[in-house]
């Protein structure tokens, strides 16, 4: 019988390989459903979700509350900005008074790394991580995956290298378990001060040069160069991380093979990527937006129909 | 207790015939009818008369594998297989008639949510069940099917267990296997 190993979705790195496996075949069948004239399924129609986010999200917790609407669940949503968090009311309290509303589960984005697990140890809800901190982003993961494996057909064996900021990075975080647990092979690439110094313990190249990363690649994820997060200097300025790290279409037509182009989004464009690559018909950006939904639906029907 | 044969290749040959010129006289040339086989099981027994239909009587019939495991009435309740098929129904059933085949009925329940699934793909003009094996006295919901392979009486105990050669078996075979038959 398959089944999840795991109550939680905390983090990729609690998951194992037949789990990975389970979530994306799922994720087939959803996308089915998303293409029909009736895009919704009755299953978790007596399940109730709390959409819990401590940190600002347009793409996540769109896709987190169409997959769950799609599920036919009940749904609330809850933004910090919004709340009595405002007056000083504590996380686990302002969690605790959602699920006293008999919430079953709560997919929660929080700025503290570690935040969904503490939810996770101190309540009895099932628990959705849609990023913590720097942590982990386990859909964001698995969706990369789902796209990776519709495109080229496999995730074993694939070379996919992440670029830009990878030391503030929870999507590249969750991406390396995931990758290096299917037999991905994995690289980064970006300045040194965005590499972090455990890189070496986690089975993933580096690779400071941008072209020379492109030609090894099968697959580029570009991530989102985090502004909001430098409060240090981390290189001299946009321009130079442009020239030096920014994927645009000349850098790309002097590699040979045509590299699947992917980005978490949100998209800056004309720094770490120039608009005539996001939109090219190499780019699969919106086809992970896309089939965000179906994985997102993936995780929260397989978690809901454990049976504790 | 032993298992029982149901079927062997022979009869089930010739009640498959039998309910291939049932659905003729009911359904004429098939031009406004589909078939949707139930997941898992059931794919194989519609496969096997769109082949039968085509080959006897050489009438083109449109089959659809029709999956229900998102609509089951019992998730979250007990343990089991809650890992889906594969849906593929590659027509829309908008004013059409319906086959529904499965081959076991048994409670019912796979049958409301088959007729709950197959609302997704439109409204039928009208929607007829054919199974291979009608296990009597053990309905939980008003269905009965229109067409039956055979009426058999079973005990909640005992399993019913169908082979075709379509899913890998050496011939088409149907058993009955009492509650602690291990193979």
């Amino acid at each position: 019988m398959s089944q999840l190993s795991v109550k939680h979705l905390i983090g990729i790195k609690d998951l194992n390989k037949e789990d990975i496996q389970l979530i994306l075949d799922t994720s087939i069948n959803f996308k089915d459903v998303l293409q029909r004239p009736i895009k919704k399924v009755p299953s978790l129609r007596e399940v109730t979700i709390a959409n819990v986010f401590f940190e600002n999200s347009t793409r996540t917790r769109l896709s987190f509350e169409l997959a769950q609407k799609r599920l036919s669940a009940d749904v609330i949503n809850f933004s910090a900005s919004a709340s009595s968090v405002k007056k000083g009311e504590t996380l686990l309290d302002t969690v605790n008074n959602i699920l006293a509303m008999k919430v079953d589960m709560v997919v929660m984005r929080h700025a503290s790394a570690g935040a969904a697990h503490f939810i996770a140890n101190n309540t009895n809800s099932i628990v959705v991580n849609a990023g913590d901190g720097t942590h982990e982003h386990p859909t964001q993961a698995l969706l990369d995956a789902f796209t990776i494996r519709e495109k080229i057909g496999k995730l074993e064996g694939v070379k996919i290298c992440i670029f830009g900021d990878i030391v503030h990075s929870r999507v590249a975080l969750s991406n390396f378990f995931l990758l290096n647990k299917m037999g991905a092979k994995v690289m980064v690439c970006g300045p040194p001060t965005l590499i972090p110094k455990y890189i070496s313990s986690l089975n993933v190249l580096v690779e400071h040069n941008l072209e020379k990363a492109l030609a090894w690649c099968d697959v580029a994820n570009v991530l989102r160069i985090q502004l909001e997060r430098q409060q240090l200097k981390y290189f001299p300025s946009l321009r130079e991380y442009t020239t030096y790290y920014g994927i645009n279409k000349s850098v790309l037509d002097k590699v040979s093979k045509d590299i699947l182009i992917m980005h978490p989004g949100p998209i800056n464009r004309g720094v770490e990527i120039t608009s005539d690559v996001a939109d090219s018909s190499q780019s699969v950006i919106l086809d992970q937006v896309e089939n965000g939904v179906a994985v997102r639906m993936a995780v929260m029907y397989l978690l809901a129909g454990k049976v504790n | 207790m032993d298992k029982r044969l149901i079927y062997d290749n022979k009869t089930l040959a010739i009640t498959l015939k039998r309910l291939c010129y049932q659905l003729i006289e009911n359904h004429n040339t098939f031009s406004n009818t589909v078939i949707l086989g139930l997941q898992p099981k059931g794919i194989f027994l519609a496969d096997k008369i769109q082949k039968l239909l085509k080959k006897d009587f050489n009438i083109e019939v449109a089959v659809g594998y029709l999956d229900i495991t998102f609509n089951r009435d019992d998730f979250r309740r007990r343990e089991l297989d809650i890992i889906p098929n594969a849906m593929h129904v590659p027509f829309s059933i908008e004013n059409k008639q319906v086959i529904l085949v499965d081959d076991v009925l048994y409670t019912g329940r796979t049958i409301r949510a088959a007729m709950d699934a197959m609302l997704a793909f439109g409204r039928p003009k009208l929607v007829e069940l054919l199974v291979l094996i009608n296990r009597k006295y053990s309905r939980e919901l008003p269905v009965e099917p229109k067409y039956v392979g055979k009426n058999v009486n079973t005990l909640q105990t005992e399993r019913v267990l169908v082979e075709l050669t379509e899913q890998g078996a050496k011939s088409d075979t149907v058993w009955l296997l009492p509650h602690n038959f291990k193979p």
